[in-house]
């Protein structure tokens, strides 16, 4: 496995590094979380099973997308490689990560930045919308995450 | 105050924090017998062993309330172990404590020790892809200082917290443990050391954030009825007036470490108390005080920005005032309440298992006038916070 390089062969096929936590329609990339169908609370990563609420005694869980907008709860930048698992590029590059307030289902998920973009970029509050990026790859496949990007200016949901 | 509910504290006692790699049994079984020591005990007095346990570095860490009683030479004694991450030597003392007043035995050694690896922690081994622990590794390389640099800057951005403020914590505890025979780190560090550290996940730098320690600490506790007939008084005794090692309420609203995201709020309101603050919250009530009555405060300073959430969290100050309590020098050994006398994981860093157990180590020191150069004039009532990943809530109070 190596870390992503703009030099990628057009022959990998592009897949989730992790499966079913969000679609990678390059267009409008969501998270994939699980509502509960009696209470309507959510959750992510999404699973099966029991509901979290402890007055709800559901024990099904739904996928459901996400919003994709939502607002800087907070966010930091990495200085220094992170041991394995992570597939740090070397020489390592500092990137950002952000918590995001999501619009509408009231829960706040971690996420990498898109590349280019720094902390110094970013303030508690700012409007962000969900991308996907490549993580890593390797000769067959290039393994996509999700990442928290500034919002475009009028962007709708 | 009634003297049923508490727990007579009769020994502390620690090895010093520091880096060898060596086999953690060894940092144990000092603390152990230097706690037996102060107790004027002996170790097959010692009717329960209370381990606190880590899941790291393998076995024997699985199973530590046995692995300290192989070591001190098997007694037939019965164990515990509790695993319950930075939090763990608080459930550890909750174990002891519960065996004794429910009558099960008399008197208890509670015991954590720990040898840590080199640099980060990182996930246990191997490919894990339905471990979160592992994923936020994987997909995010969303290390420990990663959480605590989302608190810290969310400090900066809501509060006006500078890196200047950070660095005041550290200096403050490096001052406070200076002379303290068991800290690792005995530097007395200027604003200028921490500013111009390296960043490791900004806005936190090097010094901002704790390291990771080998160390041990114990202590022996036992029901008020012994400490009577083995001391012939109990006035003065340093006793646990509470013990809480709550869990959050869902939701819960705060990222915490090692989550990639938080409990919605969106169909269930919110706590009125978050989890951090019922941590110490819980301790309060058991003990029927509140923070203006406390001498001390020993909190879980992971990072520098953290001790300030935790001024907080304890309610030595309203939500967003940390930062003014810290500039007012109220929090220093010699104002109105000091916090983290004994230089806190500033100079420690962190021994997980035995971290919870150091601080209450700390406050039975201080409330008996034995912290030397770091002696808290007059402490009669000390708290200890801590919060252990995966939901572990952790506060003892101590008063004499």
């Amino acid at each position: 496995m190596v870390p992503y390089s703009e030099t990628v062969s057009e022959t990998v096929s592009r897949v989730p590094a992790v499966e079913g936590w969000f679609t990678i329609d390059p267009r409008e990339p969501h998270l994939i979380g699980a509502r509960c169908p009696v209470c309507t609370t959510i959750v992510f990563p999404p699973r099966e099973g029991a509901c979290p609420n402890p007055e709800c005694d559901s024990d099904t869980l739904e996928p459901t997308e996400l919003s994709r907008r939502g607002r800087v709860w907070s966010y930091t930048e990495n200085h220094y490689a992170p041991p394995p698992p992570y597939v740090a590029a070397d020489p390592f590059e500092p990137y950002a990560l952000a918590a995001v307030e999501l619009d509408d289902d009231g829960l706040v998920v971690l996420g990498q930045v898109a590349r280019g973009v720094s902390a110094a970029d970013l303030h508690v509050g700012m409007a962000m919308q969900l991308e996907v990026d490549t993580l890593y790859r390797d000769d067959d496949h290039e393994y996509l995450v999700y990442v928290w990007a500034p919002a475009a200016p009028g962007a709708g949901r | 105050m009634s003297g049923e509910r508490d727990v007579a504290i009769l020994g502390v006692g620690m090895h010093p924090w520091g880096k060898w790699g060596r086999d953690f049994t060894e940092y144990g079984m000092v603390a152990a017998r230097a706690a037996l020591d102060d107790a004027g005990l002996a170790w097959r007095d010692i009717q329960y062993v209370a381990g606190a346990d880590t899941i790291r570095n393998g076995y024997p860490g699985f199973i530590a309330g046995a692995t300290f009683a192989q070591k001190l030479g098997w007694t037939g004694v019965r164990v515990s172990s509790s695993y319950a991450a930075c939090a763990s030597g608080a459930q550890a003392l909750h174990q002891a404590r519960a065996q004794i007043l429910a009558g099960y035995c008399d008197v208890a050694l509670v015991i954590g020790a720990d040898t840590t690896p080199k640099g980060f922690f990182a996930p246990v081994g191997g490919e894990r892809r339905t471990d979160p622990d592992w994923l936020r590794f994987h997909l995010l390389g969303a290390t420990n200082p990663v959480y605590f640099a989302l608190y810290a800057r969310r400090r900066m951005d809501v509060y006006g917290a500078t890196a200047e403020d950070f660095a005041r914590v550290k200096v403050k505890n490096s001052r406070h443990g200076f002379e303290n025979p068991n800290a690792r780190f005995r530097k007395e560090n200027t604003v200028d050391d921490v500013v111009n550290s390296p960043v490791v996940a900004d806005p936190l730098r090097l010094l901002d954030i704790c390291a990771t320690s080998d160390g041990a600490a114990a202590m022996i506790v036992s029901s008020m009825d012994y400490a009577r007939h083995a001391l012939g008084s109990t006035d003065g005794l340093p006793r646990v007036k509470a013990v809480s090692t709550v869990t959050p309420r869902y939701p819960q609203t705060v990222l915490e470490l090692p989550d990639f995201a938080t409990d919605s709020s969106a169909a269930v309101p919110p706590p009125d108390r978050s989890f951090k603050d019922s941590i110490a919250g819980s301790a309060y009530d058991e003990a029927g005080i509140g923070p203006t009555d406390l001498s001390l405060a020993e909190v879980y300073d992971l990072s520098t920005a953290l001790e300030l959430d935790w001024y907080e969290n304890i309610g030595l100050c309203a939500e967003g005032d940390a930062e003014a309590l810290l500039r007012s020098g109220d929090t220093e050994i010699g104002g109105r309440i000091p916090v983290n006398p004994s230089g806190g994981l500033a100079c420690f860093g962190e021994a997980i298992p035995a971290q919870a157990i150091a601080q209450v180590c700390e406050v039975t020191w201080q409330l008996r006038g034995e912290a030397g150069a770091r002696q808290v004039e007059g402490a009669t009532v000390g708290i200890t916070a801590n919060q252990g990943l995966f939901g572990h809530g952790s506060s003892v109070i101590v008063t004499n």
